[in-house]
């Protein structure tokens, strides 16, 4: 569904993308694990096309992505749900999840708000405050129910569990492999390899730019090195 | 009592202009937050292009027509060769450069036009209505109708309309806005077109009243800011009630104490407003928990 192939991006000079080899197949969960500083996010910003790309090509089932520019990458199917929220914070909880579901005006919007209250239903009691008011573990609820309401086939999660408490960090992860069953492919990427690698079908770890080992949740999560830097176990 | 009143009509037309000035401000705030110093120059733009045409021989509503046209034209020109390319800078900056866009307009005007005082006929009629022992231009009530159709069409589309939305998402964050589909710089020339045209009604319908040069737009501009700041920066509401409020303020001021003092009116509520309401009347209280 999504290739990734030699892709290099930098920050005026200094590149921090040294050439990318990446896929996600339709229905899978893939984790891209990592330190702090190691380019996950750049890599996921190249993907929803608000960092340029300096090399490399993007392709998203079957058309070459790069050139989109970042509006209408969500009309072909390949939603984020940034880091740090990105929520709507004047605007109501409601209006933020409208908002998810700009492109469309049709009847599934009551039907798809109704869903992401379902999925969390504290946004339902929050509904009609200020979004800049939730707690951090209820802005990423929000940031997620808010990329879902823009019907992707793809959903980039950049972070979800930073500076979240461990209980909601479980919720929220449950709620990621609950998506498989709807349909919704994952690419996510997390500091806590632990959790990500335990939800995830594959994975890739990555290290200043580069990926430096790749293979099943399974694999990784037996190997000693993964154990030894990101597991700490 | 009937000077009262008629300081009242003089107070709510002027109002209604400064109203339309505010209104203008309120939509490019909310959709990137700056503050359109040039928003002054939209109006002069309103009445000269139209006293301009009119006088080229076109008939009047034609005449105003096209001077809302092009200066809306003109609005989404400043976007895209002044602002545009400056994205990414702070916003006091953005501010500054509205500031240049006021006084580049403003020369131009005076090459392209002249530097005479200008006006066209009302569009019904010069004779005043007389209420209860005081008159009102028809002209007036043309310019406060004004001001109450274009605040309940914004009220309307900032509150109801998905695109609406789409213009406060947009100056609240940007790269959200773009992650949810919406079209961020078509955002941005749609919401100058739209001010600008206010503007540029505002000088159609204020002209016959205020008459028109080449250097009436900064006037217009302060007041409007005047009028934005005590209703709340960005609310339309409180646009419409600021305006009102300076006009009122100021023909008051100009009866009772001295109309040497007219201007001074306006800037002692800006200051009194930042001094102890900055977030004027009806303004949002920003809560953010990080």
């Amino acid at each position: 569904m999504l290739t990734v192939e030699g892709l290099r991006s930098r920050y005026g000079r200094i590149e921090v993308l040294h050439g990318l080899d990446l896929t996600v197949e339709s229905g899978e969960i893939v984790t891209v694990v990592g330190a702090n500083g190691a380019g996950k996010t750049t890599l996921l910003r190249c993907l929803s096309g608000v960092q340029p790309v300096s090399a490399g090509t993007i392709t998203f089932r079957g058309e070459p992505l790069t050139p989109v520019p970042a509006w209408k990458r969500l009309g072909r199917g390949l939603a984020q749900s940034p880091e740090g929220r990105q929520i709507f914070t004047n605007l109501t909880v409601e209006e933020n999840l409208r908002l998810g579901a700009f492109l469309f005006s049709d009847d599934r919007v009551e039907k798809d708000m109704a869903d992401a209250f379902a999925m969390f239903p504290v946004l339902k009691e929050k509904r009609n405050l200020a979004a800049g008011g939730l707690s951090g573990g209820q802005q990423q609820m929000l940031a997620m129910a808010r990329a879902l309401m823009g019907r992707p086939s793809c959903l980039l999660l950049d972070e979800p569990s930073m500076g979240l408490a461990p209980i909601i960090v479980a919720r929220i992860f449950d709620v990621v492999k609950g998506l498989k069953d709807l349909g919704v492919t994952v690419l996510l990427v997390e500091q806590n390899a632990f959790g990500a690698l335990k939800i995830a079908d594959r994975g890739y770890v990555m290290e200043t730019g580069r990926i430096t080992m790749q293979g099943t949740a399974a694999e990784l999560i037996a190997d000693p090195r993964i154990r030894e830097a990101y597991l700490g176990i | 009592m009937s000077e009262l009143l008629q300081f009242l009509f003089s107070g709510v037309t002027v109002g209604a202009v400064y109203a339309l000035v505010a209104l203008g401000f309120t939509i490019i705030y909310n959709a990137s937050d700056v503050v359109n110093f040039a928003q002054g120059e939209f109006v002069m733009l309103g009445g000269m292009i139209t006293w301009f045409a009119h006088a080229a021989g076109l008939p009047l509503p034609l005449a105003a027509l096209s001077a809302i046209v092009v200066t809306a034209a003109l609005g989404v020109a400043m976007n895209k060769l002044m602002i545009e390319p400056a994205r990414g800078a702070p916003v006091v900056s953005l501010i500054i450069i509205t500031i240049g866009a006021s006084i580049f307009i403003q020369g131009a005007a005076q090459l392209v036009f002249d530097k005479q005082i200008h006006s066209f006929p009302a569009f019904s009629g010069d004779a005043p209505i007389r209420v209860g022992g005081a008159t009102i231009l028809p002209q007036s009530l043309w310019v406060i109708g004004g001001a109450l159709v274009v605040f309940a069409g914004l009220w309307v589309f900032f509150t109801r309309t998905l695109l609406g939305r789409a213009v406060l998402a947009t100056s609240n964050n940007r790269l959200a806005a773009q992650l949810v589909g919406i079209n961020t710089n078509f955002v941005m020339a749609l919401s100058f077109a739209v001010s600008a045209g206010i503007g540029a009604l505002a000088g159609v319908l204020a002209t016959p009243i205020t008459l028109v040069a080449y250097n009436v737009g900064i006037g217009f501009a302060l007041k409007g800011f005047a009028g934005a700041m005590l209703g709340g920066m960005g609310n339309p509401k409180g646009a419409l009630v600021g305006g009102f409020a300076i006009g009122l303020i100021e023909a008051l001021t100009a009866g009772y104490l001295s109309s040497q003092y007219k201007d001074a009116a306006a800037f002692v509520v800006i200051l009194a407003v930042l001094f102890f309401m900055p977030q004027g009347l009806f303004g949002r209280k920003s809560a953010d928990r990080v």
